[in-house]
């Protein structure tokens, strides 16, 4: 299984990327989302997969998974979430005030000093 | 922390009140304030001339960084203790003549003593440091005050340009020598200079000799100006003339001489030691006193004057490494070059520090430094006309000034060489007194030109800014008392050699001072005795010279300002800011999608390289989970969705599929027992999705908008395939191999008992980890106040075009 997840995993993070290296800013946003999912996902793989009980101690199994990814990747979603929001916002608002959403036409003019 | 630590951060210390004093005591010159300093540690510096001449040394040791032998070790011997003398003294005397130079009611004094003192201190750490880092950390002090003082008219153009000029070449030799510090340390073991000097033949014989040698070499000759660094030395005159008399003259060049002389004792067994420095200190004297002559303005005379004769006693430093090979001799008369140079050491502090103050003052009462425009003040200035015969007149070589028995000593130095034999000396060895005395007659000529064409001839008093007077009796107590030193030690020379000389002497060359090593100058050695010829000499030809002067000067004209060394350095400095410019403006073009590049390119090649060149990778099938069917039909899923996304034409297809993946995603949490992960995932999926929208759905400008597919770009693929790749590389090598034993056991076994509770990952949030989590929210609360603020922004704005 976990071969499995590592190639899902690349293709998550192929697809972020390219989504990221992309002009438009929904674009960009939607690849974050994705690398997230991707991060998460990785985090929960390196763990190691169903090697025992879900981590309630009232199962009372003999083993248990690892708590310890699942705390980590239950911190990141939420925060993954707050990025996503900002952004979205950032973007709306960007678009507008100035009436595009491409970031080449948003980055800013050469003129240095 | 000693007293002898205490005396070297005092200054520091002061320089905090400063800025206070200046603005308590407006009415009273904050330099009264500051002269007192510089006088208590002169005395308290002079009770150590009973110690050193004794031939003890003091040592005291405060620990900065232990774990890597760095510490404020502080080491008073000869040498360092007759720089610490000159350090103090010249600087009372400075700080003395600067209170009548500069004005308290125009002159940005806190900033003036503030900087005066922090090179004090600084100068005083460098002679008496014993640890190379601790060294090093004074020496870039001393550069960086001397950076402040030549720009402390900072509002003219020349002062900045001269500011940097100086910062840019004493730092580069500053950092290479630093380099050449590290390496000594790693051949020693140590950064004390008196452990390395103790196993200076294991060193002689390491490999990395010579490239530490050459290294702190360069930081040596860019501090003291040696030829072709010495061009920043003539546009840090821009400086206020009591700083160009204390740090460019003085104190500051010399800290490179200094550094020579202390590491003799490890590096002066090789040849190349002896003919780098003897060979680019004499160039240096050549070139300097040569190119003294052409100049018009006063201290710029002074100041290749000064160039020249620290080449001249660089020299002397380098021949004096000749003595180590005749270790035998009874008579070892190539000491005679080292002592010359402490001697001249000294008498160059008296007689330049009498000169420049002297420059200050014509400057000061007749507005200008143009020898082209002065002229016959003698009528006018005659105390000042005094001093500047005694400085010059000694400067020139002339008796009974010290100047005339150093310039003897010189010579005598390098008639020396003639009866050199080692590292082929007696090949090229015979240039050396030649060159020495070419030096020596240019030398003679501009100290004529400096005396007689300022006070001498015809006044033109109309070209002058103001009405020549004589200086305020407290600007020429300084320089009285430096001219009545040049004197003092002129006919009485012995004072110094017992006191002084020997001790600094013998720090230079300890294994030959052990037994039983006097100096003793005298004025007359006889009449057929080379020097006395030779000084002749350069009086003759010298008078000729300058009356003729007229009818040669066309030989500077030759060589022309464009392939002068100033042009060099200009020219570097534009070309690298050009280019600098240039890749800046490729590099940093603005937009956020080269950056992303840059940062995914690092990223790929970095881990990929990492991942198999260390070996990293590896790939195992044990211990591998079952694959369930629901677990392959959510991956397709997912692959499926996230490429979709990919191809996704409208911007509300692409919403929509990433809610998918998302979902899928929390499908999986299921699947692999986090239940928490997928409730979470779940909620916060939906949000988003509604969020994403919110924004973009009911907003009719950018549906109505011309949507377009995502056009297909090769470096974009390249790169985030190549990202897929390593992410795919790495989850499956972290998986197959484990370095360490997870820690989670603990939260397992301790939930309950240490927290109460029976979900782990819950416990794991609020108690093991709670402070993380607090953050967590923190950064929550941060996006929603930004979010906030960004929905604000659009009203205040509205409201004000309303």
């Amino acid at each position: 299984m976990e071969i499995v997840m590592a190639v899902v995993i690349g293709v998550l993070f192929m697809c972020a990327t390219y989504l990221i290296l992309s002009k438009s800013i929904l674009r960009i946003i939607v690849g974050t989302g994705l690398l997230s999912h991707g991060a998460h996902l990785l985090i929960l793989t390196m763990g190691g997969l169903k090697q025992g009980a879900v981590p309630l101690l009232s199962e009372k199994a003999a083993s248990y998974v690892d708590p310890l990814p699942q705390a980590l990747i239950l911190t990141a979603i939420v925060i993954s979430f707050g990025v996503t929001a900002f952004l979205l916002v950032l973007a709306y608002r960007a678009y507008q005030e100035l009436g595009t959403d491409d970031m080449e036409c948003l980055k800013g003019n050469d003129t240095h000093e | 922390m000693s007293s002898l630590h205490w005396v070297v951060f005092s200054p520091f210390l002061l320089a905090i009140f400063v800025p206070l004093l200046f603005k308590q005591f407006r009415r009273i010159h904050t330099g009264w304030f500051v002269l007192i300093l510089p006088i208590i540690l002169f005395v308290y510096f002079l009770q150590f001339i009973v110690v050193t001449s004794s031939g003890n040394t003091v040592m005291e040791r405060a620990d900065w960084i232990p774990s890597l032998q760095i510490g404020i070790d502080l080491y008073v011997d000869g040498l360092g203790l007759l720089f610490a003398l000159l350090i103090t003294g010249i600087g009372s005397l400075v700080v003395l003549y600067s209170v009548f130079y500069l004005s308290k009611e125009t002159e940005k004094l806190n900033q003036f003593y503030v900087f005066l003192l922090l090179f004090m201190g600084a100068m005083l750490g460098v002679v008496l440091s014993d640890n190379l880092i601790g060294l090093y950390m004074f020496w870039e002090f001393t550069s960086l005050s001397s950076f402040l003082l030549i720009g402390y008219w900072n509002e003219r153009e020349r002062s900045r340009y001269g500011a940097q000029k100086s910062l840019l070449i004493t730092v580069l030799g500053g950092l290479s020598m630093l380099g050449g510090f590290v390496m000594l340390g790693f051949m020693g073991q140590t950064f004390s200079i008196r452990e390395l000097i103790s196993q200076s033949a294991e060193i002689f014989a390491h490999p990395l000799f010579i490239p530490a040698m050459l290294l702190i070499l360069l930081g040596a000759f860019t501090k003291s100006a040696q030829f072709p660094f010495h061009i920043w030395l003539p546009d840090a005159m821009e400086a206020p003339t009591p700083v160009s008399a204390y740090l460019h003259s003085a104190t500051m060049v010399k800290a490179g001489i200094y550094l020579v002389a202390r590491l003799s004792p490890i590096f002066a067994e090789s040849g190349v030691w002896l003919w780098l420095i003897s060979a680019v200190g004499l160039v240096t004297l050549f070139w300097g006193s040569f190119s003294a002559v052409k100049q018009t303005d006063l201290k710029g005379i002074l100041a290749f004057s000064t160039i020249s004769q620290l080449g001249l006693i660089m020299s002397l430093l380098g021949l004096g490494a000749a003595a180590l090979h005749f270790e035998n001799l009874d008579d070892n008369i190539y000491m005679a070059a080292t002592v010359a140079a402490i001697f001249h050491l000294i008498n160059h502090a008296t007689f330049k520090g009498s000169l420049f103050m002297a420059a200050g003052i014509v400057d000061h009462e007749t507005g200008t430094r143009d020898i082209r425009k002065l002229g016959g003040l003698l009528p006018f200035m005659p105390i000042t006309f005094t001093i500047t015969v005694i400085g010059g007149f000694s400067m020139a070589g002339l008796p009974p000034f010290n100047g005339f028995l150093s310039k003897e000593m010189f010579f005598t130095g390098m008639v020396n060489v003639l009866a050199l034999d080692i590292f082929n000396m007696n090949t090229w060895g015979v240039l050396f007194p030649v060159i020495a005395w070419i030096a020596s007659v240019f030398t003679f000529l501009y100290s004529m030109i400096l005396i007689f064409k300022t006070f001498t001839g015809k006044a033109q008093l109309e070209k002058l800014e103001k009405k020549p007077h004589e200086a305020p009796m407290g600007m020429l107590i300084s320089p009285i008392i430096l001219a009545s030193l040049v004197i003092t030690f002129g006919i009485f020379p012995n004072l110094l050699s017992a006191s002084l000389i020997e001790p600094a002497v013998s720090s230079i060359q300890p294994l030959l001072a052990q037994n039983d090593f006097h100096v003793h100058i005298s004025f007359w050695h006889g009449w057929w005795t080379p020097e006395l010829w030779m000084t002749i000499g350069v009086i003759a030809i010298g008078i000729i010279l300058y009356l003729t002067l007229s009818k040669w000067k066309g030989i500077y004209g030759i060589l022309s300002q464009r392939y002068s060394l100033n042009a060099l350095y200009d020219w570097i400095l534009s070309t690298m800011d050009n280019f600098s410019r240039a890749l800046s403006d490729r590099v940093m073009t603005g937009s956020i999608r080269n950056y992303l590049v840059y940062i995914f390119t690092a990223f790929f090649l970095l881990l990929g390289v990492s991942l198999f060149g260390k070996g990293a990778f590896r790939l195992e099938f044990g211990n591998i989970a079952p694959i369930g069917l629901y677990e392959i039909i959510l991956a397709f899923a997912l692959v499926i969705g996230s490429i979709s996304i990919l191809f996704a034409k409208s911007r509300l297809t692409a919403i929509i599929l990433l809610g998918a993946v998302g979902y899928t995603v929390s499908l999986f949490f299921v699947l692999f027992r986090a239940p928490d992960l997928a409730l979470t995932q779940l909620v916060i999926e939906t949000i988003s999705v509604a969020l994403f929208l919110l924004c973009f759905y009911h907003l009719p400008k950018l549906t109505s908008r011309k949507e377009e597919r995502l056009t297909f770009k090769v470096t974009n693929a390249i790169i985030s395939v190549g990202v897929g790749v390593v992410i795919a590389l790495i989850a499956l090598s972290s998986h197959s191999q484990k370095l360490f034993d997870s820690i989670s056991s603990f939260y397992l076994e301790k939930a309950y008992t240490e927290a109460g509770g029976k979900n782990v990952v819950n416990v794991i949030l609020v108690d093991f980890r709670g402070l993380d989590t607090m953050f967590e929210i923190t950064v929550l609360g941060i996006a929603a106040l930004g979010i906030f603020a960004m929905i604000r922004l659009r009203l205040t704005r509205r409201n004000d075009q309303l």
